[in-house]
């Protein structure tokens, strides 16, 4: 590949990973350009939460490389911690920290990875948690909030490390269904604000309106990759057409 | 059956409820029996003599009680530091460190706690030369912290297992190292959780002091039992078991409540 004039935010080339015997992703190329909203849907099974997660080293490559910002995430000599610092993530399961109140949830990573002052961590904390619209559970243990709200948090949680990108793990599912739209709204305004942002997700109504691209992943292959509108609309492969249908999109 | 017919069939409820009323009719039997039986009078003067229980206050408190806390205390101190680090290496990804903690663990939890304590206490002498700094107390508490930190050390690592592994990626995604993120994140919920049985492994080693015995303590470094199977020899009579007995109930009694208050108050949290 040659040098590409803008450097992507993520570059993902030739990526396996194998499970043991299960080979999960086989051989993907994928990449997110800065600024841009890239969402990846796909049936269950199909390596796209895999292909997420070897993004930030989560999970370990079998082979291929990943570039961060140009930076190899893949390299054995690389910095992970640091380069995770600017990649921001979302659970599926929100893994809020439970014996950690809201602020401290939002500081303990800046004070302790980025050695901010507390003051400055306080301040950043109350500035992302305005962000989400949870000013007022500041104080609270997540226990005490509703999944949508935890999953406000944990968005805010990786926003006040200031990344550079935001890579999201099926942040939906896990949601009763009238809580999803909280959590899609505050996705929808960081998409708005230029965020860089990888999305897992099966909510196709909100990948047609907020991404750029959309990917599909079949079998630990990217099956199909272009413009939201026209991969929903208008599939080129009979394999994305199927699971499209099911949808009732089209 | 022509019988099930004729007599009257009994609710499971009056049943169970006659099966009750026969037991305590035993229980209350056999407790008159022995209350008719025993002699009190050989009872009194070999378990509750007055004046052995003179003889042996204060000193039963102000050093063999002290020193059994004393005694208990070290070693947890010194086993919980092991345990942990035991339990580390155990959940190591090091294959070596994970071969020394598990042989280290099954080893001493396979012996007798009794039999580690002589090894320690004459062994290492023995073999390296080498005097277990701290007198009596230091052999006592080292011999008793390397048993006690083998059984912490699968309660700590259950404890660490028990915190989802969500935790553990999302303050690696934050770019914490392995080590913050078990140390900020990781180890404050496992000691959540390992609390009541940590405090049962307390409880367990104040009563396992009592095999310090074993290593020979001089009248200033006796713990409970060797203090009271000293006095038992002099006075006589069984007089200084029972004080031990109620001493260590003492001690242990208020642990083991608050153990049970501990476990009430971690299944409310789930």
């Amino acid at each position: 590949m040659l040098a590409d004039a803008t450097t992507h935010a993520i570059d993902v080339r030739q990526l396996h990973k194998s499970f043991g015997a299960l080979e999960v992703l086989k051989g993907i190329d994928f990449n997110v350009d800065p600024g841009e909203v890239v969402c990846v849907i796909g049936p269950s099974g199909s390596g796209k939460s895999t292909l997420l997660r070897c993004v930030n080293r989560l999970e370990e490559p079998t082979s291929g490389t990943i570039l961060i910002e140009g930076e190899d995430i893949t390299d054995p000599d690389a910095d992970v911690d640091s380069l995770r610092t600017r990649i921001g993530m979302v659970f599926q399961q929100f893994n809020l920290f439970p014996h950690l109140t809201v602020l401290r949830n939002l500081t303990i990573a800046q004070r302790k990875v980025l050695k901010r002052s507390e003051e400055e961590a306080d301040s950043i904390a109350r500035a992302v948690l305005d962000r989400v619209g949870l000013s007022d559970k500041i104080d609270e243990y997540p226990i005490r909030l509703s999944g949508g709200q935890q999953q406000r948090v944990a968005i805010a949680r990786a926003l006040a490390m200031k990344p550079d990108m935001m890579l999201f793990d099926e942040p939906t599912s896990a949601l009763d269904p009238e809580l999803v739209g909280e959590v899609l709204d505050v996705m929808r305004g960081l998409a708005d604000d230029g965020m860089t942002m990888m999305v897992v997700t099966h909510e196709m109504g909100f990948a047609a309106e907020v991404a750029d691209r959309l990917v599909f992943m079949a079998d630990g292959v990217v099956v199909e990759d272009g413009p939201a509108r026209q991969v929903i609309t208008n599939p080129t492969t009979e394999r994305a057409r199927q699971f499209l249908r099911m949808f009732g999109e089209t | 059956m022509a019988d099930s017919t004729t007599r009257p069939k009994m609710s499971p409820r009056r049943r169970s409820e006659l099966i009750r009323y026969v037991l305590y009719g035993l229980l209350v039997a056999a407790a008159i029996a022995a209350i008719f039986f025993a002699d009190w009078g050989r009872i009194q003067r070999n378990f509750f003599n007055i004046d052995s229980m003179r003889e042996m206050l204060p000193s039963v408190v102000t050093i063999a009680a002290r020193n059994t806390v004393i005694y208990t205390v070290a070693s947890f101190s010194l086993g919980i530091v092991g345990a942990l680090g035991l339990a580390l290496m155990k959940m190591s990804s090091v294959k070596p460190y994970k071969w020394i903690a598990t042989v280290y663990i099954e080893l001493f939890r396979g012996l007798p706690a009794l039999i580690t304590i002589i090894l320690v206490a004459f062994g290492l002498p023995i073999a390296f030369g080498w005097r277990i700094p701290g007198g009596t107390l230091g052999t006592g508490s080292l011999g008793l912290a390397i048993v006690a930190s083998a059984y912490m050390a699968e309660t700590i690592r259950a404890g660490v297992e028990a915190v989802p592994r969500g935790q553990m990626e999302a303050a690696r995604s934050l770019g914490m190292s392995h080590a913050r993120a078990m140390a900020s994140i990781v180890l404050p919920q496992a000691f959540r959780i390992i609390v009541p049985p940590l405090t049962n492994e307390f409880v367990l080693l104040i009563k396992d002091t009592s095999l310090l015995f074993v290593i020979g303590t001089t009248p200033l470094t006796k713990e409970l039992t060797k203090f009271a199977r000293d006095f038992m020899t002099t006075e006589r009579n069984a007089t200084p078991l029972t004080v031990a007995a109620i001493l260590y109930l003492i001690i242990t009694l208020p642990l083991t409540r608050l153990v049970a208050q501990l476990e009430k108050r971690t299944a409310r949290a789930r």
